[in-house]
């Protein structure tokens, strides 16, 4: 079998081995948790009688390797079980939750990974001139605000004062695509700003790093033009860490987007999980830690992959 | 009449005008506020309401952990919605007289033990079952039941006997208590059929909307109930109440029209919200009181002249300033203002007095170390700023407090009611007696002050049963002073209601019972076009 | 010895200003860090330059001393996230084998869960004290940076100068710092401006889940946060913070894309 293939096919294995682990790792770190799910449900109406009864109800006073393995069981079943809080199905509540969320993190995406990759490559190409300069400063800045700030001042001009989108997002179902979109564009485009930054200055220095390489210098002395040295040669061999940031930026669109849900009050998987990491809802918090560790296990798999198949010495090894 | 006051009379009454700016504008044209207060009401009758159309609240307080079980209710969002669907027996008007609901009569004893509701004939719930007495009883014994870990629990556990005759439901008290319809009026006790045993959460009631859509901690849809008995409520034919916690975020969704009224208008930006077009400001004086709660039983707060140290070293009206910008008043360090029935003004009000705050403090014979005071942001609104300020002016009569800020997450679990010193709030009730049996009766689960007087006790207990007024009055006042001088409860102030609504909306009433009139503001509310 | 440019300037002197007021603090803040002096929000005067805060506090010294909280915890925290992510990446990628793949699951597994998640369990089970602070923020941060150096130095050990270092018999100390370090450095340092700032975002987050430095103390993400209310109102308190994170972070990274232009340089003169 050709070693890249094996590669692959380890890569992949591991992931899967390593999503067991990370099973493991939620199930005790949830139960490490101060307080418990009885107490929390009831809040501040918690009378004992009734915390005694719900922790009985529960199934709290169970051995905890019991519920693991009944809960893995469930996953793989694809039977999440239903939430302690409120009693409905968390499959399908996540479901919807995490198609929202999936939703925003894919335009986001599609907008932000292009035009890193491009502002990058301009940048690089301009290095130390204006464009260069202009493209730091600005992405630099957007970076440099905390999210919810970028949020209220978009959420203030964009929504509020001449109103060109609307500062509620929470997406109803129903909605045509076109609909949807508009519905969710201040918190795509706080998601543009903020990923941004982070990706264009990684393609940057990576390209102005291989830029150094001999190779290079012998494409620019061939007479090629600087944009197609740096498309053609630079970018192929800067992949590895470009790659690397992009799926970090993916990932952090798809898990860490709590703050943007909060300000455009979107109901996606992050204020789900907050809600339910507050009131101690195990299974909840489980699933929801399961999902975003899948999501960032698949990218990281593909990541790997890419790097592996665009490293020409992995890929042709003497 | 003159013409300015017939003009104005006619934008308000449609609710282009808050109320309050009419009775201020009125004033301003001779009018007395009570003069002019019964005018808007007339007018407001004759102009009618609306019928028709989608009305839309948006409201913090919601998670996507809440269910429609209405024993298990607790934040605002689950109460509004259940006072969507649902009915109790009998609900507290904005004057804190009984409104009769799915009971049309009360009947009691002369001791206040045995009491009879007739139960209203051809109410229907949303499934289309008539609601009988039978209901009624499995309503309540449900609540009984521990298992159902009802918000009610303590309020039915006095019932001692129940029984349903015909359209009579029948309660026997273990001990007489005259506020007994005001305790049937507590939210959790919201008629389900059959109890709603095996259905909890299935949202079916006798309430002016059903329940379309439930998706908790997002968004809740209704559409309007046809047979609903009671024509003065349910004028639009769809609402919904779109849960938006981030402050911001509710104001800006309100401002630009996507929600027609929004709850809980941060105090800071009330002045700042006041001039944006098309909306106006509704507050009103409720019971709810912010409060720092000690430990009266562990050290040093065991310490009566510590105790009075701290309360004497908190600056009020700077906290009703600066916390509530303004939309509240000063707390006197028991749980009762001027919105309950008997409240006795006569009391002292305590003010802040370093001096005085610094004698008891070395009175005290306090070590000087830090006294540890424990907050967080989900305390109450603005509970850490609060704390900071009390640390400031505790400063001034050199008493040290060290502030703690908390998570949210867990905030209610691990830290009231477990550690000594802490920020809480409490939502008020609609008689003196529940609250004080709620927090500070001996045996009380939520005595959150640990405040332990068999003299207190006693008198709290012999008032229930008291039916003469006066008497019953004198009463309170010496729990109050009692609390005042001596308990764990440190109570800055009372905060306002304030919430705000689109000019279009028509029908608002100011409700000190609770947030958006009770609960209540969708179904009474309607759209002018 | 190439002339610095202007814009490496403008960052070293702004960023030398930022760390000297927080190092002064105590010299130059106008009023207590927790003292009332006014009203709240009261708007810009000759008595508070930059008008006071959401109870009243004077916004200037607010300012000095939350600067000196953000400089302190952020530079900590990535400095120890440096510290461990990268000696552990090189290691890792120099290794190979199992201890390459042991280490890389490892964080993996711990990056597998969101680190804000995976802070507020921490947080709330520890102390909060600004120690705990810090050494959570900066292990969490170093999975990410180990996970760019070993992809870094993966590249590089695959060149033929290091494979010739093996083939001397080098030890695995003189193969990481001395072939892979150097060759490593540009996208490090790079990586290293960001890394701070996302340490101050990331406090500013803990501060808005309460689980941040203790009140009255505050960061500046923490003094946005108590003031961000009136921001959609044209009170700009809130902005005021959110200027400084922005300078400050503006400034580290033009000091640190002159640092990543002369290693470049260094390097591709050595290479030719």
């Amino acid at each position: 079998m050709h070693p890249v293939v094996t590669l692959v096919a380890q890569r992949i294995a591991l992931g899967l081995l390593l999503l067991l682990a990370v099973s493991v790792l939620i199930f005790l770190g949830t139960e490490a948790l101060p307080g418990d799910t009885a107490q929390a449900i009831l809040g501040q109406s918690a009378t004992p009688e009734a915390l005694a009864n719900l922790r009985a109800e529960l199934g709290l006073d169970q051995p905890a390797l019991t519920r693991y393995f009944g809960w893995l069981g469930g996953i793989l079943t694809g039977d999440l079980g239903v939430a302690l809080t409120n009693g409905m199905e968390i499959s399908s509540e996540l479901g919807k939750r995490l198609g929202n969320t999936l939703f925003l993190a894919f335009w986001a995406a599609v907008i932000s990974v292009p035009l890193a990759i491009i502002l990058g490559l301009v940048a690089a190409r301009y290095v130390g001139r204006w464009p260069d300069k202009l493209i730091s400063g600005v992405t630099l800045s957007t970076i440099s605000l905390p999210e919810f700030v970028v949020g209220y001042i978009l959420l203030f001009f964009l929504g509020v004062k001449w109103q060109i989108f609307p500062p509620m997002a929470m997406a109803f179902p129903g909605m045509g695509l076109f609909e949807r979109l508009y519905t969710v564009m201040l918190p795509v485009l706080v998601l543009v700003l903020v990923v941004l930054a982070h990706m264009m200055r990684m393609t940057r220095a990576a390209i102005l790093n291989v830029m150094q390489s001999a190779y290079i210098e012998t494409a620019e002395l061939k007479g090629l033009s600087p944009m197609t040295v740096i498309a053609r040669h630079a970018l192929p061999n800067a992949i590895a860490p470009v790659v690397n940031v992009v799926m970090l930026n993916l990932a952090y669109l798809v898990v860490g987007v709590v703050v943007v849900e909060v300000v455009f009050a979107y109901n996606g998987v992050g204020q789900y999980l907050v809600d339910h990491v507050a009131k101690r809802d195990l299974p909840v918090v489980q699933a929801v830690g399961m999902v975003f560790a899948a999501v960032y296990i698949g990218l990281n798999i593909l990541a790997d992959v890419i790097s592996i198949l665009a490293n020409p010495r992995l890929r042709h090894p003497k | 009449m003159s013409n300015e006051l017939n003009y104005l009379l006619k934008r308000a009454a449609r609710g282009l005008m808050s109320r309050r700016e009419f009775v201020g504008r009125a004033g301003a044209l001779g009018v007395s506020a009570a003069v002019a207060s019964s005018m808007l009401a007339t007018a407001a009758r004759a102009e009618g309401p609306v019928k028709g159309g989608l009305l839309r609240a948006g409201m913090q307080g919601g998670e996507s952990t809440n269910t429609l079980d209405p024993a298990l209710a607790a934040s605002e969002v689950p109460f509004a919605v259940n006072m969507l669907w649902g009915e109790m027996l009998v609900d507290v008007n904005a004057k804190g007289e009984i409104d009769y609901r799915i009971a049309e009569e009360i009947s009691a004893s002369a001791d206040a033990t045995e009491w009879k509701f007739k139960i209203r004939a051809g109410v229907e719930f949303h499934d289309g079952k008539t609601v009988t007495a039978e209901d009624v009883v499995a309503t309540l014994k449900r609540h009984t039941d521990e298992k159902s870990q009802s918000g009610a629990l303590g309020i039915v556990q006095g019932i001692s006997e129940m029984k349903a005759e015909g359209d009579m439901v029948t309660l026997k008290l273990a001990a007489g208590n005259a506020d007994l319809p005001f305790l049937m009026a507590d939210y959790h006790l919201i008629i389900q059929p059959g109890g709603g045993v095996g259905a909890e959460a299935a949202g079916i009631g006798a309430g002016p909307y059903k329940v379309v859509s439930n998706e908790p901690g997002v968004r809740h849809a209704f559409e309007k109930h046809a047979n609903y008995f009671d024509t003065t409520m349910g004028h639009a034919d769809q609402v919904e109440i779109i849960v938006i916690n981030d402050n911001t975020a509710r104001t800006a969704a309100l401002q630009a029209g996507q929600v027609h009224m929004i709850n809980r208008v941060d105090p800071k930006i009330i002045d700042l919200l006041k001039g944006a077009p098309g909306i106006s400001i509704e507050h009103v004086a409720g019971r709810g009181h912010y409060v720092f709660i000690m430990h009266v039983d562990k050290a040093p707060f065991d310490n009566n002249d510590l105790r009075m140290a701290l309360k004497l070293a908190i600056n009020r009206q700077e906290m009703v300033d600066k916390i509530l910008g303004g939309y509240g008043s000063v707390g006197n360090d028991f749980p009762i203002n001027g919105a309950y029935p008997l409240f006795d003004e006569t009391i002292a009000q305590r003010e802040y007095d370093p001096a005085a705050a610094a004698e008891y403090y070395k009175k005290s014979g306090h070590d000087g170390s830090p006294i540890v005071l424990r907050t967080a942001a989900g305390a109450f609104p603005g509970a850490v700023e609060a704390a900071e300020l009390f640390q400031q002016s505790a400063a001034a009569a050199g008493i040290p407090l060290e502030i703690k800020r908390e998570p949210d997450d867990g905030y209610w679990s691990d830290v009231w009611n477990v550690q000594p010193f802490c920020a809480s709030y409490w939502g008020g009730r609609p008689v003196q007696d529940q609250m004080y049996s709620t927090a500070y009766l001996s045996t009380a689960d939520w005595n959150d002050t640990k405040f332990k007087d068999p003299a207190f006790d006693a008198t709290l207990i012999a008032a229930r049963a008291e039916l003469d007024p006066v008497k019953r009055k004198a009463m309170y006042s010496e729990l109050a002073n009692n609390l005042r001088d001596n308990g764990g409860l440190i109570c800055p102030m009372f905060n306002d209601f304030v919430e705000a609504k689109r000019e279009e909306v028509g029908g608002w009433e100011p409700d000190p019972n609770g947030e958006l009139m009770n609960g209540r503001a969708l179904a009474r509310c309607w759209l002018n076009a | 010895m190439r002339r610095i440019p202007l814009s490496a300037i403008i960052g070293m002197i702004l960023t030398g200003a930022f760390i000297l007021s927080a190092l002064l603090a105590d010299f130059i803040a106008p009023y207590g860090m927790a003292e009332v002096v006014g009203d709240v929000w009261e708007p810009i005067s000759a008595d508070h330059w930059f008008g006071t805060d959401t109870i009243g506090r004077d916004m200037l010294t607010r300012m000095i001393y939350g600067g000196q909280t953000t400089i302190l915890v952020a530079a900590a925290a990535t400095m120890i996230s440096f510290g461990t992510g990268s000696v552990f990446g090189f290691l890792a990628a120099t290794m190979g084998g199992w201890i390459d793949q042991a280490m890389s699951r490892f964080v993996d597994l711990l990056m597998a869960i969101p680190s804000l998640i995976l802070a507020l369990v921490i947080l709330s089970v520890m102390p909060a004290t600004l120690t705990t602070l810090i050494l959570v923020m900066g292990f969490l941060d170093a999975t990410r940076v180990f996970r760019l150096s070993r992809a870094v130095a993966v590249d590089i050990t695959v060149m033929d100068y290091v494979e010739a270092a093996r083939l001397r018999g080098e030890g695995w100390r003189w193969i990481i710092f001395r072939e892979i370090l150097p060759n490593a450095l540009s996208p490090l340092v790079a990586e290293l401006g960001l890394r701070f700032i996302f340490a101050v975002l990331f406090i500013s987050t803990l501060s808005f889940l309460g689980l941040g430095v203790q009140p009255p103390l505050a960061d500046w993400g923490g003094i946005v946060k108590e003031n961000s209310a009136g921001l959609v109102y044209g009170k700009s308190a809130a902005l005021i913070p959110a200027f400084a994170i922005a300078a400050l972070a503006i400034s580290v990274n033009l000091v640190a894309d002159w640092v990543l232009s002369r290693t470049t340089s260094l390097k591709g003169g050595r290479g030719a």
